[in-house]
């Protein structure tokens, strides 16, 4: 390997790298999209099986909580927009300190997150645990409650993974702001942009349904 | 009989079963020639264009497009003709008439388990006139069984939760195989019976030598009052329930709006998750039976209801 | 003096397992998928020796169950997906595009070690107590009602599945952006289109299956009815979606080997492979349609009349670029100048099997006798031919092929062909009687089984001895060349790919200058030379 080369050796160029590790994390996106696809349409199979249980199911979800988590997270996805900016312009300081402003936002989704898994626990909402429902419409209602459980704890282990490495990213940073940092930035954003993507759609699926209209 | 001409292939005893051995004769047919025609041109192509064999090897790429059209659309025309003719026999085979002999198939592992309307039962062998429809109605009482009867070239998936009705014909009498198809579990392999496939008068005969004291409707109706179904459902109850008499076959409305078919499967459906499908007109009151009632109860209920379809309202 | 090459650069266990050298990596892969090819294989002969007899004579029913699943899950998940891909892919697609590694080496070697780390986890359940469930762990019995080590066996796959994913991107990120200056896609060898195609599959399914299994796992787990009638769920939700990953996965087995034999057929006839560009979009059209044909493994499930017609026409199109490569192939021949070394035998091989797993894939997909042959032996051999038939014998053809490259040695010519004709002979004679088995009735996954089945069972039994010797031989022929083979050439066949214009085995980086593409592959010349893509 050539010495003093700032990047690997199958690479031509250092713009050449960063252009791999952006097409890298697309096709990343796109496997995750994939991943919660397969969720989605089981949650679509059995609400169009079930739409009254699932309607009543989702009138028992947190609404407030749902919200705030969601006007959260778009907040932390412009506060990282704004960090990649700010890292472009040099401005590394700023860059750190929005990071750190997106991974509080973060943390207080999970703690939120937390919260509603609490509050669902004392109205025995969690299936397999001790879930109990009216029973016209207990069976789509637990159906419901179990997507719901894997799709928001998956979607927390995504929090939680993009969190690390939003912080492992504002350690690098404060010794170095190489352009690898900078392209590194570019690419957790997206995958961070991406779980905000989801979050919206689970915040429509889930909180939604027995709430619009009638 | 062209079928004798397939080695090993004992023909199919279904009034379809020769649909299906002609399609079976056609595939092999088709596959025989392509294959022989590929074999026949790579022995060609390695002998004569060997290393070292003196031929005209010259211009060997021009116009590759004409072949590739060529056998890109053969093959598609070849595809959708034998797509066309294994669609239409299929159609064939999974016509539903109404009407006919039924006949209750509960799978559970390891056995199959038959029970006749006129209330005799078997296990892992079923009873059939030949010539003569049968419709089964089937449920499993645990995991995914397959009913397989390869005489007659016929499967289908007997999935719990749900009744699945298949109709089977024999045209020749005899015994044949009855296999589960899918894998259930440690004793999977262990999981056949026979068709017995009778001329109609052994299987009056047979019928009437198995008939027990009780048919299934007369068990069916044991169970409704055991079960409390007669205390809403009976005609002086107190309780506003909808009357069951003459209701099978008869077009349901429901509190949403919509109308189902009352057959097989609704009755079970009500029975199971009543408040699932609530007629028009009524509260859902009643209560579940699931896990209180078992298949081999279920059906008898269900035949007993389909014999009040006849009592006036 | 031996010049330095990636083989003799170190030999600390440390260079080994903590390289990112793809070259390095894809032997750890082929190290590891040696074992399980065993472990698989062991399983194999146990199931066809007990098949001997209708009784049960060997082993219990339950111990039956567990070997097949076990065959199951190990062939599939630990040797057919990581096998072309993750060896011969892993060490040829950089040498044949002229990169120096696979875009992101850490992540390459992650993936080995996910793969191993998924590979232990599921060899735990089954040194643990088994699994029965077969390896499509159909609800609701692998839910409610298997007595055996499900979950941690589905961890396993769940994790291996991150393997693929990773190696998927990695292969996609590569070609996309690795490939030497002067190499359009237009020149690239055809096995990086189909290992193109193949990751494009690998991407975009294994996560469905991840998350299926996620499912499967809560709901055994904590007993919630995802999949439960009992409580409104449905069974056949959760077949729909594994075989919306487990069909692709066909594809995912079977495409790489077809990009194999196009190398090798246009090296052993000396020739361009016939109509390039139909068999490198051929492969695309296999993975774009081949996401759309899995409700074929659920006619007799009670899916809708019109869902089983759609996906009966969807199977025989899909069939269509199978077809045209096969046909592509035959005419590579015409005019060539054809030699027949050992992975040319292979190759033939491949043709002459494929197109049986392929014509009877017709007969499957065909509704009214899929009714008859789903679930019966009949399916059993047609997917053999395909996975083992096909794929394996592919690649065991492109191994031979590379062999020199990757282990700078050549290999007893005599032995390699004698084992590659006993394959083809041994393999014909265990799968094909299944064929009629199936045709007969006979269902598969059985322990016992009617006496009439006997003959062609134990016919099936003595092909199976053939086979499993004749797997066993290049163990011993290739292990031998590897310590007393003599030395290979750079380029042993003549053949212009890049992968051959550097040395055998190739030095650390690959090529000692940027290579710069000046032509179309395949350009050989029928006196034994070619032109290389890079001069």
């Amino acid at each position: 390997m050539p010495e003093g080369r700032g990047f690997a050796p199958q690479y031509a160029s250092v713009q050449h790298r960063d252009e791999a590790a952006e097409i890298g994390i697309w096709v990343f996106l796109a496997t995750e999209l994939l991943l919660f696809g397969g969720l989605l349409f089981a949650y679509f199979v059995y609400r169009h099986a079930n739409p009254a249980a699932f309607a009543a199911a989702s009138r028992h979800t947190d609404i407030v909580i749902g919200t705030a988590n969601t006007a959260i997270l778009l907040t932390s996805s412009f506060l990282v927009a704004c960090a990649v900016d700010a890292l472009q312009a040099g401005a590394r300081r700023i860059c750190i300190m929005l990071l750190i402003g997106a991974m509080l936002l973060g943390l207080l989704f999970l703690s939120l997150k937390a919260t509603e898994y609490a509050g669902e626990y004392h109205e025995h909402l969690v299936p397999g645990i001790n879930f109990s429902f009216a029973p016209p419409l207990a069976d789509g209602a637990e159906l419901f409650f179990t997507i719901y459980f894997v799709a928001t704890s998956i979607h927390a282990i995504h929090m939680m993974i993009g969190i690390a490495v939003l912080a492992a990213l504002a350690i690098m940073l404060r010794r170095t702001a190489s352009t690898r940092l900078c392209a590194a930035l570019r690419t957790a954003a997206l995958y961070w942009h991406f779980v905000d993507a989801i979050w919206i759609v689970l915040f429509a699926l889930i909180y939604l349904p027995g709430r619009s209209g009638a | 009989m062209w079928r004798e001409w397939i080695p090993f292939w004992k023909p199919g005893l279904s009034p379809y079963g020769g649909d299906v051995d002609l399609l079976f004769a056609g595939l092999l047919l088709a596959s025989s020639l392509v294959l022989g025609l590929l074999i026949f041109l790579l022995l060609l192509f390695c002998v004569r264009y060997r290393a070292g064999n003196p031929v005209d090897r010259g211009n060997h790429d021009s116009k590759s497009w004409h072949w590739e059209v060529g056998w890109t659309s053969a093959s598609l025309v070849i595809f959708l003709l034998l797509f066309v003719w294994g669609a239409s026999v299929f159609l064939e085979i999974y016509r539903t008439p109404q009407g006919e002999l039924s006949v209750f198939v509960v799978a559970k592992q390891w056995m199959w388990k038959v029970q006749h309307t006129g209330g005799q039962a078997e296990i892992n062998s079923l009873h059939m006139p030949v010539h003569r429809p049968m419709r089964l109605v089937m449920a499993s009482q645990d995991v995914i069984h397959s009913f397989f009867v390869p005489a007659l070239r016929l499967k289908h998936d007997v999935v719990p939760g749900r009744y699945q009705s298949l109709e089977i014909e024999a045209v020749t009498a005899g015994h044949y195989h009855l296999f589960c198809a899918e894998y259930c579990g440690t004793d999977h392999s262990g999981m056949i019976g026979e068709i017995v496939a009778m001329e109609p008068a052994d299987y009056a005969k047979w019928l009437n030598d198995q008939a027990p004291a009780n048919s299934l409707a007369r068990e069916g109706g044991a169970l409704f009052r055991e079960f409390g179904c007669s205390g809403c459902h009976g005609a002086n109850s107190s309780v506003h329930a909808p009357p069951l008499e003459g209701l099978y076959g008869k077009p349901v409305p429901l509190a949403d709006g919509s109308i189902v078919t009352a057959d097989d499967k609704y009755i079970r459906d009500s029975i199971l998750l009543p408040r699932s499908q609530v007629a028009a007109g009524y509260q859902p009151l009643m209560p579940s039976f699931e896990g209180k009632v078992s298949e081999d109860q279920l059906l008898r209920l269900v035949v007993y209801i389909k014999s009040l379809a006849d009592h006036a309202p | 003096m031996t010049e330095p090459d990636y083989l003799n650069s170190s030999y600390t266990l440390r260079s080994w397992f903590l390289t990112t050298d793809h070259k390095r990596i894809a032997i750890l892969y082929f190290a590891s998928l040696i074992a399980f090819f065993f472990i698989g294989g062991a399983a194999a002969t146990a199931i066809r020796i007990e098949l001997a007899t209708p009784q049960a004579d060997l082993v219990s029913s339950d111990t039956y169950n567990r070997l097949f699943t076990m065959h199951g899950v190990i062939m599939v998940w630990f040797f057919l997906i990581p096998s072309i891909p993750n060896t011969l892919g892993n060490f040829i697609v950089p040498l044949m595009i002229g990169a120096r590694d696979l875009a992101f080496p850490r992540l390459n070697l992650l993936s080995w070690y996910l793969f191993v780390a998924g590979g232990c986890v599921t060899l735990f359940a089954i040194v643990a107590g088994g699994i029965d469930t077969g390896w499509t762990f159909y609800t609701p019995f692998s839910t409610l009602y298997s007595n055996s080590y499900v979950i941690i066996a589905v961890t396993g796959i769940f994790i291996a599945g991150f393997s693929s994913i990773l190696t998927g991107l990695n292969f996609i990120v590569t070609i996309h952006r690795l490939r030497a200056p002067g190499l359009t896609w237009y020149r690239l060898p055809l096995f990086v289109w189909s290992l193109y195609a193949t990751s494009v599959i690998l991407v975009l399914a294994t996560p469905v299956l991840a998350i299926t299994l996620v499912l499967l796992a809560t709901e055994r787990f904590f007993g919630v009815g995802i999949f439960d009638p009992k409580i409104g769920g449905d069974p056949l939700l959760f077949q729909h979606l594994f075989w919306f990953y487990s069909h692709p996965a066909v594809y995912i087995m079977i495409l790489p080997g077809m990009g194999v034999v196009n190398e090798l057929i246009s090296c052993f006839s000396r020739k361009p492979v016939f109509g390039y560009k139909f068999v490198a979009w051929a492969s695309l059209a296999i993975a774009a349609v081949g996401f759309l044909v899995w409700g074929h493994h659920m006619f007799v499930s009670g899916q809708s009349l019109l869902a089983s017609l759609v996906f009966s026409f969807m199977s025989f199109i899909v069939a269509v670029p199978s077809a045209i490569k096969v046909f592509n192939w035959t005419a590579t021949l015409h005019k060539g100048s054809l030699r027949f070394d050992a992975p040319m035998l292979y190759a033939l091989g491949f043709l002459g099997l494929f197109t049986i797993g392929g014509l009877t894939g017709l007969f499957l997909a065909c509704l009214a006798f899929d009714v008859h042959a789903t679930d019966t032996y009949f399916v059993v051999a047609h997917f053999h031919y395909i996975m083992v038939g096909g794929m394996v014998t592919a690649y065991f053809g492109g191994l031979h092929y590379w062999w020199p490259k990757i282990t700078g040695r050549l290999y007893s010519e005599y032995w390699a062909r004698t084992a590659a004709v006993l394959i083809f002979f041994g393999f014909n004679l265990t799968f094909f009687p299944q064929f009629v088995l199936g045709a007969e009735g006979m269902p598969r996954r059985y322990h016992v089984y009617p006496p009439e089945f006997q003959v062609w069972n134990v016919l099936s039994s003595g092909g199976a001895t053939i086979l499993a010797a004749a797997y066993l031989l290049p163990m011993f022929y290739l292990g031998y060349s590897l310590f007393f083979g003599s030395r290979a050439p750079a380029n042993p066949w003549d053949a212009p790919g890049l992968e051959w214009q550097t040395s055998s085995p190739p030095p650390e980086l690959n090529f000692e200058s940027q290579p710069v593409v000046t032509r179309a592959p395949y350009q050989y010349r029928t006196d034994f030379t070619a032109e290389p893509q890079n001069a």
